[in-house]
C-alpha cells in the first residue's frame, strides 16, 4: 500500500520533471516527425539512388553495380529524349506564361471590388481540385468531336467550312495532334498553377507598405513607373519563390499528361515522369525507371537552393 | 474626362476578371452543364453545347452512384483521408511547437528543412515507395496510402503549423508557468486551445493534399475497389474506348466543385505558408 503511493508520487514527481525540460521535450516531440521523413522519405531516396546505380528489376531484385550503365542506357532510347526535351519545354515555357499571367492577375485582385470573393473562388478553384479531375473536364472539352470549343469557332465561322481561318475540316483534334497536344498540355499547367502563383504575388502587393506608395503618388509617379520601379522590384522574392513552387510542382507532375494524352500521340508528349512510370512501373524496370525519375533531379536542387538562396538575401537588404 | 477615364478603367479590370474567371472555370462550367444532359443531346455536334436542347435529366448521376465503383473510390478516399489527418495531426502539433519554441535557434532551419521535403515530388520516390510498400506487404490496399501520404503533409502541416504557434504571444506561456503548469501542461492546456483555427485550416490542407494526391494511388493499387477518387475516376469510368461522359463530369464535380469552396475559406492561411514567412501581414 506504501510502496504505491511513494512509487505513485515519485512517478508524478518524474512525470513533471522530465515535462518541465525544454532541452527534452523539445528533441523528443520533434522525434517523431524526424522518424518517420527518414524512415519513408530518406531512406525510399537512398533506394532510388541504389537502384539507379544497379540492375535491379521487379523480376530480379539482388543489387549488382553496374555504375552509370543505366543513364547511358536511357540516354539512348527516343522516348526518353523526347520527354526530357518535353519535361524542359512544358516547364519552361508554362512558368514564362505563368509568371506574367500571375503578375498581371494579382494586380487586378489586389484592388476592391464587387464580387471579389467569388472572382476569387472561381480563379482558385483550378489549384484547389484534384487535378486529375480538372483533367478531365479538359479532356472534354478538347474531345476530337464534341469540343464545344470547337462549337464556338464554327459558330463564329472559324472553322468547318472551306476559306475558314482554322481550316475546313469540323474539328481541330486538339489532342491528336502534336503542336496542339503540346499546347494543350502546357496550357493546363498554366490553367493549374497561375492560381497559386497569383495569390502568392498578392499577398507580396498588399505587403508593400502604403506610405511608400503614396509618396510616389505625390511625386507625381505614373502607374507604369509606380509598377516598374516600385512594386516590381520590391515583390522579386516573393515572385522567385512563387516561381519555385510553380516550378516544382510543374516538372513533377505526371497526372494532366497521364489523363490527358498518355504520352501520345505515339510518344510525342511523353515526359519523364511518365516515362518513368511506364519503366519502372507498368514494365517492372525498376533500375531504369529509377534512373529516368532522378534525371533531373540535380537540375531541380540546384535551382532550389538558388532560389531559396537569392529569396533570402534580398530579404535581408 | 477624368469620370470617363475612371469608368474606362473599371470596365478594364471587369473585362480582365471576366476573362481570368472563364479561362479558370471553364472546364467546370462544361461538367455542370454536361452532367445534366441526356446522350441525344450531348452526342449532337449540332447543337449548341451550352445550352439545354432536350430537357436536363439525372439519370447519369443514377447510374454513377448505382452502377459503377465511385461510392467505394469516394469512401476510400474519405478512409484515407480521415486517417491520415490523424496520424499528420498527431505528429506535426508536437513537432511544430518543438520547432517553433522549444529548440530554439536551429528551429527554424530545420523548419526550413522540413518544408523542403514538402516540395520532393512523388514522382522521383514512387518508384522505391512501391518497393517499400511491398514489402510491408500493403501493395494493392487503401492502407498503403495511409502510411505513405504522411510524408508530404507531416511537412507541409508542420510548416503551416510553426508560423501558427510563432503568432501566439509568449507571455501567455509564461504566464501559465507562473500559474503552476509545466512546460508541457502549458503547452496543452494554454496553446493548443488557442490554436483551434489554424489545426482546423491545417485539418482541411492535409484533407484535400490527400484527395489531390495521383501518383502514388497509381502506383500502388491495381484493384479497383481499392481505388481513390484522384485515379479511380480516370481509370476506372473510362473503359476502353467509351466514355460515359456525362457520369465522369457529374463524378468531377461532386468532388471538385466543395473542395474549391473549402479551400477559399482557409486560403489566406495556406499563402502565409507558402510565402515562408517572407511577407509579414
Amino acid at each position: 500500500m506504501n510502496a504505491t503511493v511513494t512509487a505513485k508520487k515519485q512517478w508524478t514527481k518524474g512525470f513533471r520533471f522530465w515535462s518541465d525540460r525544454e532541452d527534452l521535450l523539445g528533441p523528443l516531440f520533434l522525434l517523431p516527425a524526424v522518424v518517420y521523413i527518414i524512415a519513408l522519405v530518406g531512406i525510399p531516396f537512398v533506394i532510388a539512388l541504389a537502384y539507379s546505380v544497379t540492375d535491379v528489376t521487379v523480376g530480379n531484385t539482388s543489387l549488382d553495380f553496374v555504375g552509370l550503365q543505366n543513364f547511358q542506357a536511357i540516354l539512348k532510347t527516343p522516348q526518353f529524349k523526347q520527354g526530357l526535351g518535353n519535361s524542359i519545354m512544358f516547364t519552361l515555357v508554362s512558368q514564362v506564361i505563368i509568371i506574367v499571367l500571375a503578375n498581371i492577375l494579382a494586380i487586378i485582385l489586389s484592388a476592391d471590388f464587387r464580387g471579389k470573393w467569388f472572382a476569387r473562388f472561381l480563379i482558385m478553384l483550378p489549384w484547389a481540385t484534384p487535378i486529375t479531375l480538372g483533367t478531365i473536364g479538359w479532356l472534354w472539352l478538347l474531345d476530337s468531336k464534341f469540343s464545344p470549343i470547337d462549337w464556338v469557332f464554327r459558330y463564329l465561322h472559324l472553322l468547318g467550312e472551306p476559306g475558314a481561318l482554322l481550316g475546313a475540316q469540323k474539328n481541330l483534334f486538339y489532342l491528336a495532334r502534336l503542336e496542339l497536344a503540346r499546347a494543350s498540355i502546357i496550357m493546363i499547367y498554366v490553367w493549374r498553377m497561375l492560381p497559386l502563383a497569383a495569390v502568392i504575388l498578392m499577398a507580396g502587393l498588399t505587403s508593400i507598405p502604403q506610405d511608400l506608395l503614396d509618396q510616389a503618388d505625390v511625386d507625381g509617379a505614373s502607374f507604369w513607373r509606380t509598377l516598374f520601379q516600385i512594386k516590381l522590384p520590391l515583390i522579386l522574392p516573393i515572385m522567385s519563390i512563387a516561381l519555385l513552387f510553380s516550378l516544382i510542382f510543374t516538372v513533377g507532375d505526371m497526372a494532366v499528361v497521364y489523363t490527358l494524352t498518355r504520352g501520345g500521340p505515339v510518344y510525342y508528349t511523353q515526359i519523364l515522369p511518365t516515362w518513368a512510370f511506364y519503366k519502372g512501373i507498368e514494365s517492372g524496370a525498376l533500375a531504369e525507371g529509377a534512373a529516368t525519375a532522378l534525371f533531373l533531379f540535380p537540375v531541380l536542387l540546384a535551382v532550389a537552393i538558388l532560389v531559396l538562396r537569392f529569396s533570402r538575401r534580398t530579404e535581408v537588404t | 474626362m477624368i469620370r470617363v477615364s475612371r469608368l474606362l478603367k473599371a470596365s478594364l479590370r471587369y473585362g480582365a476578371v471576366i476573362l481570368f474567371c472563364l479561362f479558370s472555370a471553364s472546364p467546370f462550367i462544361w461538367m455542370l452543364i454536361t452532367m445534366f444532359k441526356q446522350d441525344r443531346d450531348l452526342y449532337r455536334s449540332a447543337n449548341n453545347p451550352f445550352l439545354f436542347n432536350e430537357p436536363p435529366t439525372l439519370a447519369h448521376l443514377d447510374l454513377l452512384f448505382k452502377h459503377t465503383n465511385f461510392p467505394i473510390f469516394l469512401w476510400n478516399s474519405v478512409v484515407v483521408g480521415v486517417l491520415v489527418v490523424l496520424i499528420t495531426l498527431a505528429i506535426s502539433i508536437p513537432a511544430a511547437y518543438s520547432l517553433a519554441r522549444l529548440v530554439g535557434r536551429w528551429g527554424e532551419r530545420a523548419g526550413i528543412g522540413i518544408f523542403l521535403v514538402y516540395l520532393v515530388p512523388p514522382t522521383l520516390l514512387f518508384i522505391p515507395m512501391s518497393r517499400v510498400v511491398v514489402s510491408l506487404g500493403l501493395s494493392n490496399s487503401i492502407w498503403s496510402l495511409v502510411v505513405v501520404y504522411p510524408t508530404f503533409t507531416i511537412p507541409f502541416s508542420t510548416w503551416l503549423l510553426m508560423g501558427f504557434f510563432k503568432s501566439i504571444p509568449r507571455d501567455l506561456e509564461e504566464a501559465a508557468r507562473v500559474d503552476g503548469y509545466s512546460r508541457l501542461a502549458s503547452f496543452v492546456k494554454v496553446i493548443l486551445p488557442l490554436s483551434i483555427s489554424g489545426v482546423v485550416a491545417v485539418i482541411a490542407f492535409t484533407f484535400t493534399l490527400t484527395l489531390h494526391e495521383f501518383v502514388y494511388a497509381l502506383a500502388f493499387i491495381t484493384t479497383s475497389t481499392q481505388r481513390t477518387i484522384s485515379v479511380g475516376v480516370p481509370t476506372e469510368l473510362v473503359r476502353g474506348d467509351v466514355f460515359y461522359w456525362q457520369s465522369l463530369m457529374a463524378a468531377a464535380a461532386i468532388v471538385a466543385i466543395p473542395v474549391g469552396l473549402v479551400y477559399n475559406v482557409f486560403l489566406d492561411r495556406l499563402v502565409a505558408g507558402f510565402t515562408m514567412g517572407a511577407v509579414k501581414g
